[in-house]
Formats: C-alpha cells, structure tokens, sequence
C-alpha cells in the first residue's frame, strides 16, 4: 500500500512538473508578446512548484517507511536492507543505493525549487517564471528516469525470507549526513542553473539577479563544504587506510561542482556589488550545476566502479548521460545565443577588489579543469584499450601550480578597494603575513620539510594572519555578518592547509605483528596490545584488539580497533580506533593473526591532522555566517517597506 | 596602476581567462603523459617491463599454493597470473579481507630490479557487488582460464 502511495506521489510530482514547465513557458510567451500579465497561467507556477516539492517529499518519505518496516515485497528494499539492521542504518538506507538517492536527488531538487517560488520576490515576474520553468525542466528528466529507469517502488515476487543487506562499509553514522548534506549542495546549485536560465531568457542580469542568486549559491556552497569534509573524514576513519583524500573519481565528482560553485560565489559578489563580470557568472551559473550532473553521471552510470557506484544497468548510464546532454546542451545553446546581448559590466583597474576577485575565478577554473581532465581521462584511454588510473602524483602537483597563486593573491584580495587601488597603500597590512611566512619558511627548513608540505608550511601561517587583517581598524561589535563570514572561511582555508601539510610532512607510521603484551612505539606513543578478544554487534561479530596506550609520560588509556565480519551480507572489514588530543590523532588498526599467536597492527601518529576538517568546518561557517547577514538585510529591508508603506496607507496617500 | 583602455577591457579578460584555461589544458596533457599509472596484466608486464621509477597497476588472479608470510608477520608474497604469465609480488601491509588464493587482484605499486613486483596497496573485490574496475572484464574472460592454469 505504502509503495503504490509513494508511486502514486511520485507520478503525480512529475505531472505537476510538466505542467510547470508549460504554464510557465506559456506564461512567459504571453508577457513577452505584451498581452497583459500572463494571466491565471502565470499565476498557478508559484503553487505548483511547492506542491510538486512536497509531493516528492511524500514519495521519499513513503519509501523511508517502507525501510523502516523492512516491507520484503518492495525489491529494492531486498536488495539493499535486512531486518536486524540497526533502525538508523534501516532509515539511512534509503539513500545508500542508486534508486533511493536518485529520489533524494528529485526531493531536494523539487522542494527546493518550491521554496524559491514561494520566498522569491525581488526578481521581476517574467525572469521568475523562466527560472521556476527551468526548474521544472531539469526535474522532469529526473523525474523521467526514476519512473522509467529505477522505480524505488518495485513490487518483488516471490516474497523472499530476508533482505540481502547494506554493504558494511555504509553501515555507519556517515551515511545519515554525508549524502543528503552533499545532495543539497548539488541540488541547491540547480537553483543557480535555473536562475542564470531564467536571466538569460529575459535578458535581465544585473545586481538585482546577483543578490536574487546570492543565498542560493552560498547556501548550496555551505552544504557542498561540509558534505565533502564530512565525506572525507568518513573515508578517512572507515576505511582504515590512514588517508584522507584519494583523488577518486568519485571524491573529484564532488570536488568539481565545489569548484565551480566557490568561483560563482566570488564572481556572484562582483556582480551584485559592481555591475561587472555579468557574461562570466551566467557561464558559471551553468557550469556548476553541469558539474554536479557530470559528477552524478560518473558515480551512478556504473562505469566506475566504487562503494558510490550502484548502478550497473547500462541503459541507467545511456539514460543519465543524455539527460546530461540535453541539459547542458541546451543551456550552452542559450548561452551562446544570449551572451553577446548580455552588455558589458562596469570597468575596473587590474589592482583592485574586482581584479584580484577575476584572478581568483580563472585559477578555481583552472583547478577545475586540472581536475576534470584527470578524472576524464581513464574513460577516454580505456575508449581505446589502454587502461591507467591517475592518482596523486597528477593531481596534487597540478592542483597545487593554481592553487598557490590563487591564496597568494587571497592575502592581498580582500584588502583592496573596489574599481581601482594601489598596493602601495595596503602594504603595512601586508607586512605581518609577510613576516610570519618568512619565520614559517625557514622554520620549516630546519625541520627538514620538503616538496609539497614545506610550500604549504610556510603558506598556511601567512594565509592565517593576512586573511585576519581586514579586521584591522574595523570595530568588531558592528562587523557585518559577511565579511565576518569571508575572514572566517579564508582562515579555515589557513587552518585546513596546515593540516594536510603537517600530516604529509609529520606523520609517523608503524606496521608490526605484535605479541600478546608487546609495547609498540609509534611517535610519542607507547601502545601495548593487552589482548584480542571476540565482540557481536546487532549483525556483526568481531575480533577486538585491547590496546594500552600512553602519549609521553600521560596517563595510559584504552583503545579497541576491531575486525568485524558482517553476515548479511557477509563482509569483512576493519574498524578502526581514533585517539583526537590538541596536536594530532592516535590511529590504530588491527588486521589479521600472523604465525606464532601475533596480531597485525597498524599504527599512525598524524600530528595536526583533525586541523584539515577543522578548517572545512570553519569555511562552512564562514559561508553559513554570511549568508545569515544577507537574509537579515534583505529582511530588514522587507520590513522597512512594509512600514513606509503602512505610514503612506495612514496618511491616505 | 592605470585602467585598461576602456574599450578593451572586456576583450583583455577574456584573453586572459582563456590563456590560463589552455595552459592548464596544456599542462594537464603533458603532465598526464607521465604521471598516469598504466594497468598492466601479468603477460604485458613480462612483454614489456615497466620502469621502477613509474608507478603501474598490476592486476590477474592471485596463484594457489603461492602465497607465503614473511617472518616479520606482515610481507605476504604471492604471483599474479593471468594464465600466460606469472609476477612474483611483495606487499606490506593489512590484506583486504577477501584477498586470498584463486581470488582476483589489483597491486599498486612498482617494479624492482629483479623482477619483483613490489605493491603498496593491494585492491580486491569488496564483496560480490563492488568489484575493482579492471577486475570487472577479467573475472568474465581470464579469470576461469587463470583459476583453470592454478588448480
């Protein structure tokens, strides 16, 4: 019952999208031939947006309660869920397989456009209905493929005894954050594809289209940094390799639209507060959201493979990948069309706040391609028979050419003057960044530190005290929220830098089949293995190694690493034990009995390591901040126009 | 600083973002020519060995009866076979958890000079359903030719 509900909801939203698309289209033909306001048709886009959103929420939620009961009818629900899961892991399931987040997918993707129908009010109504419009086109593809290509709501028949099980690796707290924090990050930038679509269409872009665009994008940037922090402490404790980024094609998927997203961000604040840069933030409007289609496409067309990957149906890839062609397609075409009318922005000097902001953008889009090519690349030499994968020794120097000049810039950037500025004039601001970078260069040198990790010793203090001097001189109790937010994130830039820099130049590792009360030294740690014993979970057991560890002369304290084995399905993996003091983490695995009764551990002492999410966390914080200052204003001045015209009704003007 | 020449700033931009966007296309090419690791399967890596400065990926059916533990507990030593050809590895670490004899293997690493394969990361199958992607084409075609040869 509950899974026709769910499909009855889901053909329904799908109607609802199309007629969206229609209304709005007609609607907006209307308007543009100058015949009235576009009528009733104009008038019922708004409501079908929001209803369309909740009804894809009312297929999401069915399908959760269909997990939740573990209804053995439903095939998806055998395939991917198992009775004596842990409820958490039952409700988090949904989304833990290609059909269930597809219609994570849709539900953001509608309730968020009907949350845009029903607060937007500053852009004119034709650009508004072209955005809903667009909207609702993006969706409906979507809405095509789950119904035609992945139904979450398949019958099964004969009803079998018990579900087949979440793989392991997903059983696990992540999986209740991780994907839809991600999903709403990707999703929210579709809103900045619809608006530039929309804009486009109109021909209406300007600062009120930026500050319109502004929330969406920050707020979309917000979730996209704490997905991909989120993501890359989950792989870093789950998977018990001690690392913290891969460069896999899965990691660079969500890594591409962030990209784009942060030099939107930046070229969004250009335009709304200069009237420049308008042709480039329409083109990274659409690039964005084409990222995160080309990123679900890698992860959900199957031809990769990775605990991302659920789809293994070719025609899924075929079907995704036209989608993928029809969209970005289509808004390259508009583009193309349109971009020559869109007239020029404002001019500025090449040392300003615009220029430094233009640099920024060109080395995000350059990292960006660095990225994309690499993760392309497999697929095109595999096209021709030859197989390779590209890994870090690509990326990390490719990335880093950008990315350096890119923060070198940031220190100068945000203390410059709109239009046109001298560094002369900001160079007492630039000195103690200066100072800092040259004690941290030759700090670094003494410590022996080379490559890579010296250039981001020595950058990352720098970055830390110049991304704090646009506080200079300001007071800081009538700070407002969004520069408060920029110097917040561009110090957990700092922050973030320092810790895959201390954890690529400090981390010590200790790989050793111990005997039963062998101490072990790893770094400033003494840990001793008291013993294995057996453990069982709800739909585990496990092998559970009983550490004693001490850092220095401290107190010592215990830590169980363990090796499950899972039954449904039946799985083997390792759990790891974390130890998190001020200066680094303690990072233990244990692996299998060697010969003579000993025990495999893996040992890492990672100096500053919690410091990389810890900077994650804090430039989320800097988007969340700024985007609260933005919604305040724009509320205030709602207010504000609500009073005055109040004051002009009582005066009976 | 002075401005650009106000009737060309727009064109000045565009130049600039597009000088950068080839460079990195560019460098990208060429950094790619090095810096990717080529798959090898056992009989390739015996046509054509490949340098030990570069880092390959070497993949085939772990041989039975050829897995042998080191005395220090943790270096197992094994072939990978493709049925054609036979490369020793070496590899120091904790074993996914369904790597054993007759199973299908991805090694990550580099060739010694005597012909050892020495691995730093080893992939197998996650479970039924994740498979590594260059394992995927072989379990259908070699790897019952490769299980056949080790019996």
């Amino acid at each position: 019952m509950l899974a026709e509900l769910g499909l009855a909801a889901l053909w329904l939203a799908a109607a609802l999208a199309g007629l969206q698309l229609i209304a709005g289209a007609l609607a907006l033909v209307s308007f543009n031939k100058g015949v009235g306001d576009g009528g009733t048709l104009a008038g019922i886009v708004r409501p079908v947006a929001v209803v369309q959103g909740l009804l894809a929420a009312c297929a999401l939620i069915a399908l959760m309660g269909l997990f939740a009961q573990t209804d053995l009818s439903v095939k998806l629900v055998v395939e991917n869920s198992h009775s004596a899961k842990p409820m958490i892991y039952k409700l988090a399931g949904t989304w833990g397989n290609h059909e269930g987040s597809m219609l994570l997918w849709v539900t953001v993707m509608g309730l968020a456009g009907g949350f845009v129908a029903l607060v937007e009010r500053r852009l004119p109504e034709p650009t508004m209905l072209a955005t809903l419009a667009g909207q609702a086109f993006v969706s409906l593809g979507f809405y095509g493929f789950l119904l035609i290509a992945s139904n979450p709501f398949a019958r099964m028949s004969p009803v079998p005894a018990e579900g087949q099980g979440l793989n392991p690796l997903l059983q696990d707290p992540g999986l209740a954050f991780h994907p839809p924090t991600l999903y709403l990050g990707y999703v929210g930038l579709s809103i900045a594809f619809s608006f530039a679509i929309g804009a486009l269409v109109t021909r209406e872009v300007g600062p009120a289209f930026a500050r319109a665009m502004r929330p969406w994008v920050l707020g979309a940037w917000v979730f996209l940094t704490l997905g991909i922090t989120a993501g890359s402490y989950w792989a870093y404790y789950d998977l018990g390799w001690g690392g913290w980024w891969f460069w896999d094609p899965v990691e660079n998927a969500s890594l591409m639209p962030w990209l784009a997203a942060t030099a939107l961000l930046h070229s969004c604040g250009v335009l709304a507060a200069r009237n420049a840069l308008r042709a480039w933030t329409i083109m990274l409007g659409v690039i964005a959201f084409s990222m995160s289609m080309i990123g679900t496409f890698l992860v959900r067309s199957g031809i990769l493979t990775s605990v991302h990957a659920f789809a293994v149906d070719p025609r899924r890839g075929s079907f995704i990948l036209m989608l993928l062609a029809i969209n970005i397609g289509s808004a390259l075409v508009l583009f193309a069309l349109r971009a020559g009318t869109v007239t020029e922005g404002e001019r500025f000097a090449v040392t300003s706040r615009e220029g430094a902001l233009v640099f920024n953008n060109v080395m995000l889009s350059s990292i960006l391609g660095i990225v994309l090519i690499g993760t392309l690349y497999p697929l095109v030499t595999e096209a021709f028979g030859q197989k390779v994968s590209v890994g870090p020794p690509y990326f990390n120097p490719m990335a880093s050419l950008f990315f350096v000049p890119m923060v070198l810039v940031l220190m100068v950037g945000p203390l410059l003057r709109w239009r046109r500025d001298k560094l002369i004039r900001v160079r007492s601001l630039l000195l103690p960044g200066l100072v800092i970078g040259l004690a941290a260069a030759g700090l670094a040198l003494w410590l022996g530190v080379k490559g890579l990790p010296y250039i981001g010793l020595v950058l990352a203090p720098a970055i830390a005290v110049a991304s704090l001097m646009p506080l200079k001189g300001r007071n800081l109790r009538r700070l407002p929220l969004p520069v408060a937010g920029m110097v917040i994130a561009h110090f957990g830039v700092a922050v973030a830098l320092f810790g895959m820099a201390c954890d690529s130049a400090f981390s010590t590792e200790k790989l050793i089949a111990a005997h039963v009360g062998e101490v072990v030294a790893v770094g400033p740690w003494h840990v001793t293995l008291a013993g294995v014993e057996p453990v069982a979970g709800a739909n585990w057991t496990a092998l559970e190694a009983q550490l004693r560890v001490r850092y220095q002369d401290g107190d010592v304290f215990a830590m169980t690493p363990q090796a499950r084995s899972f039954w449904a399905p039946q799985q083997n993996t390792t759990v790891s034990a974390l130890h998190t003091r001020w200066n680094g983490q303690l990072y233990t695995v244990l692996g299998e009995q060697a010969d003579g009764g000993r025990w495999q551990l893996r040992l890492w002492w990672k100096p500053f390591v919690p410091m990389i999410w810890l900077g994650g966390a804090l430039i989320g914080l800097g988007g969340a901040l700024a985007l609260l200052g933005r919604l305040l204003a724009d509320l205030k001045r709602i207010v504000v126009r609500d009073k005055i015209a109040y004051r002009r009704m009582r005066q009976g003007r | 600083m002075t401005m650009i020449k106000a009737k060309h700033q727009r064109l000045v931009l565009i130049l600039i973002a597009l000088a950068a966007l080839v460079g990195a296309v560019l460098l990208a090419a060429w950094a790619l020519r090095n810096q990717a690791s080529y798959f090898y399967l056992p009989s390739d890596m015996a046509a054509h060995p490949s340098s030990p400065d570069r880092e390959v990926r070497l993949g085939g059916m772990v041989e039975r009866g050829s897995m042998h533990n080191e005395a220090d507990g943790v270096t197992v030593r094994f072939v990978v076979t493709d049925g054609k050809a036979r490369v020793p590895v070496r590899f120091s670490g904790i074993r996914p958890a369904l790597f054993v004899e007759g199973s299908g293997v991805v090694a990550e690493g580099k060739s010694s000079p005597d012909g050892t394969f020495l691995a730093d990361n080893l992939l197998a199958k996650h479970d039924e359903r994740y498979v590594p992607r260059e394992l995927k084409d072989m379990t259908a075609q070699q790897a019952r030719q490769a299980v056949a040869a080790t019996k």
